[in-house]
């Protein structure tokens, strides 16, 4: 019995655990249902698009989400706050220290000892979620790249990202799922000399960034396959709830880092780029990439500014004790509490709700900025080819981790 | 505009929408009864002075047994002003009930759709309320505390 297989192939199990919204006798002659994944190399992980076309023209695009959920808010439920940092770190797996840091960020203002970390904790936080922001762009163009054509990119933006999670894996023991900040300082301090191999890791990735622009951002190819396609005005990402470099392609200068100013971020110098629609219209796909790639450069201006405040100010001193601040017991007072924070890919926010008797939280959810940015899509394509389809899905930059949680 | 600001013109404009304030909130939160609603959020989304543009994040609350009851909130913020603000809305837990902001802000269709899948929320005047995060077919909504999941799914054991 027990090498029996579990499941066993029945005919409709895909029509009534997922139907179609669509239904066939519902078409008009001329429309055509086309499934696109589960099982699609452009879905980066397990998406189903249903396409409702007309000959070769986009009518509506239907996501069908879950295929990667892990019930993360259920779990949540029955973990004290410190045990769920692994979990938030398996939401946006190509950007867990950002997730980690608003998660901290939030348990910390429940906990009312925000003003208490001390300023080098701070600093190191920002430098490596900044370093894990580059990681997540680097992914983002270079996957990106690879659907609409060109595999060198992805290539070159693997290489260059390798250096970034062995600087990761230095400091906290893992490539790509840190549990390095804790609720009230961090797991480690920074190894020796780590500033000094990071400062050395910009000057290397300074021109690795031109040479992007180069091969990817100004290629003629490139340029025509998204100069112009997936236009999305301001007006309707706003509605949309689009954040992070979707909504600053469409030409809105908002970023939280700015906005809420939260951590060390009113500290450092560092610019907000948008699109300008030097390519096409003002929120095509051109610009959403284009973003994304001047945003890694205002990264590594951040983090020169961080290296600079860790060895001059807020060095490395035999006392400092990272872990000092976590709270053997973490149980906030009674309230409810949203926080949000500038992940490479948009807003997250989390609402705690907490009773104040227990350690765990009575709700958590994560409101991912991936499940957001990805409801725009049918918007976006509506009207357009199926081949630009791709390249539509492909510039929302969305990781199903953290659609599905 | 501060919080206070906003509670007054809410409340000038819509005597008895707010039923209580919660000021140990973050961001400060307002009670909104149910019926009205619609009303508030259609008036925080168009006033000019107000003009919550943006729709953050909406939850679904399941308060357990014993206190009977389920919540919503939503966290709306305001991109030009720069101001935010929660709402929630208190709903009976035997029968939960509340009208869509769908049409005012599009974000909410995909929230509202979760918070029907996990906590069994109904929302009057959705566009397409479906399960997003769950196969159509499966029993329940788990986030209600009393969940009790199903022993097998399609032939597969629920319980691993």
């Amino acid at each position: 019995m027990s090498n029996q297989i579990q499941y066993r192939y029945q005919k409709d199990n895909l029509t009534k655990s997922e139907p179609n919204k669509f239904k066939e006798s519902e078409l008009k002659s001329e429309e055509f249902v086309i499934n696109m994944g589960p099982q699609h190399p452009s879905t980066h992980g397990v998406l189903r698009l249903e396409v409702l076309t007309e000959g070769e023209t986009i009518k509506d695009v239907v996501p069908h989400l879950g295929y990667l959920h892990r019930c993360f808010e259920k779990h949540a439920e029955s973990l004290p706050y410190n045990q769920i940092i692994p979990y938030v770190d398996r939401m946006d797996y190509l950007a867990a220290m950002n997730s980690e840091h608003a998660y901290a960020m939030g348990v910390e203002r429940m906990l009312g000892i925000t003003d208490k970390i001390p300023k080098r904790v701070e600093y190191i936080r920002v430098l490596v979620a900044e370093l894990n922001r580059i990681a997540s762009h680097f992914v983002a163009v270079g996957t990106y790249a690879m659907d609409i054509g060109a595999f060198t990119p992805f290539f070159w933006m693997m290489r260059d990202r390798e250096h970034i999670m062995r600087m990761l894996e230095w400091a906290s023991g893992a490539r790509m799922l840190y549990n390095y900040i804790w609720i009230g300082g961090l797991f480690y301090d920074l190894p020796v000399g780590f500033e000094q191999r990071c400062k050395e890791l910009v000057t290397y990735l300074r021109p690795k960034i031109k040479e992007l622009e180069q091969l990817v951002v100004e290629n003629k190819i490139f340029v025509e396959r998204t100069a112009n396609v997936g236009v999305l005005p301001l007006d309707l990402a706003i509605n949309y709830g689009v954040t992070g470099p979707m909504l600053r392609g469409s030409g809105l200068r908002y970023d939280l880092r700015k906005v809420d100013g939260y951590s060390v971020y009113p500290e450092l110098e560092f610019e907000v780029p948008i699109g300008e629609g030097k390519m096409g219209a003002v929120g095509d796909c051109w610009d959403r990439t284009y973003v994304r790639v001047l945003e890694i450069e205002q990264s590594l201006k951040i983090i020169e500014q961080c290296l600079d405040q860790l060895t001059g100010d807020h060095k490395r001193t035999k006392e400092f004790d990272p872990q000092a601040l976590v709270p053997k017991k973490i149980r906030p007072a009674k309230q409810d509490l949203y926080v949000r924070a500038e992940n490479p890919k948009g807003e997250l926010g989390y609402f705690f709700r907490t009773d104040g008797k227990s350690d765990m939280p009575f709700r958590c959810k994560a409101r991912s900025c991936c499940f957001v940015n990805l409801s725009v899509i049918s918007e976006i394509s509506k009207g357009g080819m199926i081949a630009d389809l791709v390249a539509i899905f492909g510039s929302i930059d969305i990781v199903l981790g953290e659609v599905d949680r | 505009m501060t919080f206070d600001q906003i509670k007054d013109k809410i409340a000038s404009k819509f005597p008895g929408a707010i039923t209580a304030i919660d000021e140990n909130a973050t961001p400060k939160a307002l009670m909104v009864a149910a019926d009205k609603l619609s009303e508030v959020c259609a008036f925080l989304y168009k006033d000019e002075d107000l003009y919550f543009d943006m729709l953050s994040c909406l939850t679904g609350i399941d308060n357990g047994e014993e206190a009977n009851t389920m919540e919503v909130a939503y966290n709306l913020s305001s991109i030009p002003f720069e101001h935010a603000i929660m709402l929630k809305v208190e709903l009976p837990r035997a029968k939960p009930v509340i009208p869509s902001v769908a049409e005012i802000w599009k974000t909410a269709n995909w929230h509202e759709r979760e918070a029907f899948d996990l906590l069994g929320i109904q929302f009057e005047g959705h566009p397409d309320l479906r399960r997003i995060l769950l196969p159509t077919d499966w029993e329940g909504h788990p986030l209600r505390k009393d969940y009790q999941h199903q022993d097998k799914y399609r032939g597969i054991k629920v319980e691993y």
